[in-house]
């Protein structure tokens, strides 16, 4: 018998669209964008106050504006979601083990939740909030 | 005793000769099955009543063996792990994504084979030992760091459900590389530094982008995702010891 296999290519655009939990891992993908935009306002902001006090109130006049304010807030959204998906993903590349157990995931998790917690904690309150 | 339920179970399944075909087809099967019953059960009731030609692979029917894996509905699954009653209307049986199809069901997995011999899964003994000296022993904890790895049925669900493997068939893959990291961790081995030539690649772990879809197919419960996350910390580890350590060597 002759082998004549029939090769069934994957589509490379569409192929995210064949399965749900494809789309959760494209949706955080694309978080990254956001986060990279983000870090591109943070390197303009840098610039800004080094060219002097009248540039630096105009950066933060133009924060205040409200595409200004729609942007950072969808930043502010992704960066909370692609960070639960990382802070998720802790117990899977950081198992422990003691003795012949191993440490809940959810422990694993959880305890980056808590550190993400009190840094966010940290600096708020050097920001001025409390 | 309650008789057994029957229902009647249409399928879809993919068919393909490669002696005459140039492209795949779906034909379409309705068949009484009992409600308790497997796609496989229905499969097997198809080939015995309806059509003889109908080609798929299977053996141990108890979700053990790995040979019948399947697209079921677009999901890969062991069809002898399938249950009829978690199915409603048209049951579509595809072969297994990313893999030649060879005829209907059955998928080529050669490329899976020569991928499994290159990452060595076998125990490479750190020191030879002759015989009269015993066995290799391992405490229970150091079996519980690698045991659940060891479970792998080589069903290659997972190929077919990561999508980086679909794309970029030169992957070397999760099952694959899972195994690799299940004779890395087993303390009677010394072979991890032959397999990081093949691990700690592009082709390796590092074509991985956690996508995670190989961990919620596996039948086993093997976690093919965490092993390959594990490697490419340990990997990034060997890099940073021999790049930024003055005489590091991994």
């Amino acid at each position: 018998m002759s082998r004549n296999p029939l090769v069934r290519a994957v589509p490379p655009t569409s192929w995210f669209f064949r399965q749900p939990r494809y789309l959760r891992y494209m949706s955080r993908e694309i978080t990254s964008i956001f986060i990279g935009a983000y870090c591109v306002l943070l390197v303009v902001g840098l610039q800004r106050l080094s060219a002097g006090q009248t540039a630096w109130e105009g950066f933060l006049l133009a924060l205040r504006s409200p595409a200004s304010i729609v942007f950072q807030f969808l930043c502010l959204v992704a960066a909370v979601y692609h960070a639960a998906t990382w802070f998720n993903a802790t117990q899977k590349a950081m198992p422990l083990q003691i003795g012949e157990n191993f440490v809940p995931g959810n422990v694993i998790s959880g305890a980056h939740y808590v550190v993400w917690i009190l840094l966010s904690l940290v600096v708020l309150y050097f920001a001025g909030v409390f | 005793m309650t008789p057994l339920k029957e229902r009647l179970v249409q399928l879809e399944v993919l068919r393909y000769n490669p002696d005459t075909d140039t492209e795949a087809h779906f034909q379409h099967y309705e068949v009484v099955c009992q409600e308790e019953w497997v796609v496989l059960d229905a499969l097997n009731k198809v080939k015995a009543d309806i059509d003889p030609t109908l080609n798929y692979r299977w053996s141990c029917h108890m979700a053990v063996c790995g040979s019948c894996g399947m697209m079921i509905n677009g999901e890969p699954k062991l069809s002898c792990h399938a249950f009829l009653r978690d199915y409603q209307g048209v049951i579509r049986v595809e072969p297994l994504a990313h893999f030649p199809v060879e005829r209907d069901l059955v998928t080529a997995p050669d490329d899976f084979m020569d991928k499994l011999k290159r990452v060595k899964p076998y125990v490479i003994p750190k020191e030879m030992k002759p015989i009269s000296e015993g066995e290799y022993r391992q405490t229970p904890a150091q079996l519980m760091k690698f045991r659940q790895y060891s479970m792998c049925i080589n069903c290659m669900l997972c190929y077919a459900a990561c999508p980086q493997y679909g794309l970029t068939p030169s992957f070397i893959g999760p099952a694959a590389l899972t195994l690799a990291h299940r004779y890395n961790q087993d303390s009677r081995d010394g072979g991890r530094k032959e397999r990081q030539e093949v691990v700690a690649t592009h082709e390796g772990v590092w074509e991985c982008t956690f996508v995670g879809a190989c961990s919620e197919v596996c039948p086993a419960h093997v976690d093919p995702a965490s092993a390959l996350q594990q490697m490419k910390i340990t990997s990034s580890i060997d890099w940073i010891v021999e790049h930024l350590i003055p005489g590091g060597k991994p």
